[in-house]
């Protein structure tokens, strides 16, 4: 089926090469983080996890998200989401490849990765983070392509497939589970010793991965004679609908508590994000930034008259997608570093090599998606012909 | 070992008598702490020993002399601890094993409005606090930091991948990585600059590193670099399971507090700081 | 029945070749016969570790074994075949029988085109830059 993603028009063609190039330039700075170290990097003594760890966070909420599409599809048989439950699952592969890139530059002795595997430790998150992240991938793979293979055949999807379709829904919710345990198990670290850590990171993976999965939806139809459907993306929509208040509500959930008990291990770390600290404020724009658009999304995402307007909607999951970004992709990671544990403070910024080396990943997962995509509208085009 | 020949003595002969020093030393009450700077590695030394517990006590009551570093500096140069003084800005990527800051840092939330004066000028120590229950050991992927039996917990270089999930975990910042090659290397042969101590190793870039309470001179039975140069006495290291050591003295003579004791890692570094 | 018979065929013969690079490219490209490694041995010691050959197969076993023991704490000593117990140290023990890195370890770790990474760290006090 692979064939299919080698053919396609010059605008496919010309988006290929153009990803094929990003990742190029991120492979070179890639070459000389490997030979200077991750000094090149804006991370420092005090912020010993940025942009790279950051960007896993986020991603690994948008690879959980496909379990938004087959927990309707298949455990409560809603039938509209057979036509793009791959999408789900195809966007999952690519986002969970980024995760395990992000992780791997993220390293300082890249060479040394399978340790965790040589010598396995399962008192540590990170070990089981590797375990169900590679079992995630491995998952997708599977139900995504025998799905598709047999759909192409014009036959139902075997059933010895179905165990393992049952088993990426609890799956989905590990990933971003043991993920927010990476984090909320540490006893020094105030910003993110909170057990709605993981429910937080579920709701706004179901919140960011959904909204990215409509404009990818609307996308498909506009470029393709493929067309995910009106009514699939309006359900995807009352997901988002409901995940990003349920996010926000989390979040009000922390602010309360975080002010109100007045802990200043765990309120300084607010106060930096969203106010600065001893005028330290690089990133206070940013958070408030990403709660304007979170609730501009959230008014326009309940509000059922804009919801149904599909334009309107894609504004909407535009906002999601960005202020869920900037929420974990910017301020989670450096917000729990930020006082250190000495209530010092050093800002984070990433520098320029670090930047495009994320660039160069998010190109990698771009160009992943693209391919899969590919292959899937041109089954379902086959199909329609 | 090169004392030993410095000494006109056969290796075996050395050896012999080191490890007689070592027993002689581990039958007196007091002990360990007795053990005199200088002797070599006694035969079958270096293997941890179960049941001993090492701690150190740090006299915070006068606070150092102004402006001395001793202790840092020796712990530098037995290390082969680099200040990257060419950099910019030498703090980002700093690397440091024991170091000083004030008591706020050191001691956050213990500040007081009307606390005695000397308090919020005074410099602190502050090291690896070599808990008794690790959070950084709870979260290595690898097993590269790992707790020995006699409590010191180690750093093994060699296994280390980088993650740095320690250095998240760690709630006291006692630990530092190799952002960029520690030191200057020889381009053509790849030999390393000029190192203050030829007899320890340097570190590639991308790892961990920390205090280990100067392990490898433990097993020469020699203090931990860090007490044996502070000229004040202010630094006192010892085996906790030891009734008659000089930091289970310390301990029973005076009120210590630790660092952020109520997280439960239960540090083994203890601090007096009043009378 | 084949499609592209000739082109899948080129590129098969294009493969073969580059994998079998190592075997042609000296006689092809190579500026003759290089001599074999002569590493400096040691004037004064006349046993190692382990016999000679044992060494020269296994001695990155044995420095292995030795960190391992030494780091992760299973004590420092090893019994030498002379009876005297010796630190188990690369830089400290090796080195001080054989007398240089560059003299012993680099002529066949060049000649061999190997790069430990044992001197990411460690080194010969002798010949630091």
């Amino acid at each position: 089926m692979l064939e299919k993603a080698l053919s396609g028009s010059t605008r496919y063609r010309a988006w290929v090469g153009g990803l094929l190039l990003v990742i190029l330039v991120g492979v070179g700075f890639y070459v000389r983080q490997f030979n200077e170290g991750l000094g090149i990097t804006g991370m420092s003594r005090d912020v010993t996890w940025g942009f790279y760890i950051a960007q896993f966070t986020f991603l690994v909420g948008v690879a959980a998200s496909a379990v938004m599409l087959v927990i309707p599809y298949y455990l409560h048989h809603y039938k509209a989401f057979g036509k793009i439950t791959i999408l789900g699952e195809f966007l999952a592969i690519g986002a969970v490849t980024m995760c395990l890139l992000f992780i791997l530059a993220d390293l300082g002795q890249p060479m040394r990765a399978m340790n965790v595997i040589l010598h396995p430790t399962p008192n540590s998150v990170l070990f089981w983070d590797m375990v169900v992240l590679n079992g995630y991938l491995f998952l997708n793979l599977l139900v995504g392509w025998t799905t598709l293979t047999a759909e192409k055949k014009g036959l139902p999807s075997p059933k010895w497939i179905k165990p393992f379709i049952y088993l990426s829904v609890p799956w989905a919710v590990s990933i971003h589970t043991v993920t927010a345990f990476l984090y909320a198990g540490l006893p020094g670290r105030g910003f993110w010793l909170t057990a709605v850590m993981a429910p937080r990171f579920l709701t706004s993976a179901f919140a960011a991965g959904p909204a990215l999965l409509i404009l990818l939806a609307l996308l498909v139809r506009k470029l393709t004679k493929f067309d995910p459907g009106k009514e699939q993306i309006q359900t995807l929509g009352t997901i988002v609908a409901y995940a990003l208040p349920l996010n926000l509500f989390l979040l009000a959930c922390e602010v309360f508590t975080v002010f109100y008990s007045n802990i200043p291990d765990h309120k300084l770390h607010f106060q930096y994000l969203y106010f600065g600290l001893h005028g330290h404020n690089a990133l206070v724009p940013w958070m408030w930034t990403s709660v304007a658009l979170a609730v501009g999304a959230v008014v326009l995402l309940v509000n059922p008259g804009t919801r149904r307007n599909e334009t309107l909607l894609a504004w909407a999951c535009g906002m999601t997608f960005v202020a869920t970004w900037i929420d974990k992709g910017l301020g989670m990671i450096s917000g729990g570093f930020v006082p250190n544990p000495l209530e010092e403070i050093t800002e984070y910024w990433p520098t320029l090599p670090e930047a495009l080396i994320a660039l160069g990943i998010w190109a990698i997962g771009a160009l992943i998606v693209t391919v899969l995509y590919k292959v899937a509208v041109a089954v379902r085009e086959q199909e329609l012909a | 070992m090169s004392t030993g020949e410095g000494k006109g003595m056969d290796r075996r002969g050395f050896l012999r008598l080191a490890g007689l020093g070592a027993l002689s030393a581990a039958a007196v009450p007091a002990g360990w702490d007795l053990l005199k700077p200088g002797a070599a590695l006694a035969a079958g030394a270096g293997a941890p020993v179960a049941g001993r517990r090492y701690a150190m006590v740090v006299d915070a009551r006068t606070g150092c002399p102004d402006g001395c570093r001793d202790c840092i500096g020796a712990c530098n140069t037995t290390h082969n601890i680099p200040t990257f003084a060419d950099e910019p800005d030498p703090r980002r990527h700093e690397l440091k094993w024991i170091w000083q800051t004030s008591f706020h840092s050191a001691f956050p939330g213990n500040e007081q409005e009307f606390a005695r004066e000397d308090l919020e000028s005074k410099q602190v120590t502050v090291l690896c606090n070599h808990c008794q229950n690790p959070p950084c050991v709870r979260v290595c992927p690898t097993k590269a930091t790992y707790q020995r039996p006699d409590g010191i917990v180690m750093m093994d270089f060699h296994r280390c991948i980088g993650c740095r999930f320690c250095m998240a975990g760690c709630p006291y910042g006692s630990r530092s990585f190799n952002w960029r090659d520690p030191w200057p290397r020889n381009a053509a042969t790849g030999e390393p600059a000029k190192l203050p101590n030829p007899e320890y190793p340097t570190r590639m870039r991308g790892v961990v590193e920390k205090c280990t309470f100067c392990s490898e001179r433990l097993d020469r039975g020699l203090q931990p670099a860090c007490v044996e140069a502070c000229k004040e006495k202010l630094l006192v290291f010892g085996d906790l399971h030891d009734a008659g050591s000089g930091v289970r003295a310390l301990l029973k003579e005076h009120y210590t507090i630790r660092r952020k004791a109520n997280l439960g890692t239960q540090p083994q570094v203890y601090y007096v700081i009043g009378a | 029945m084949i499609y592209d018979k000739g082109k899948i065929f080129l590129g098969l013969a294009i493969f073969v070749a580059l994998v079998a690079s190592p075997f042609w490219y000296n006689p092809v490209f190579g500026t003759g016969k290089t001599a074999p490694p002569e590493p400096k041995l040691p004037k004064t010691a006349t046993l190692c570790v382990l016999p000679k050959a044992q060494m020269r197969a296994g001695h990155m076993q044995v420095i292995y074994d030795w960190r391992e023991t030494v780091v992760r704490g299973g004590g420092r000593m090893y019994r030498h075949p002379d009876g005297v117990e010796r630190e188990m140290s690369l830089s400290n023990t090796c080195l001080k029988c054989h007398e240089g890195k560059k003299e012993f370890c680099n002529t066949c770790h060049t000649y061999l085109a190997v790069k430990p990474f044992c001197w990411d760290c460690h080194f010969d006090p002798k010949e630091q830059a």
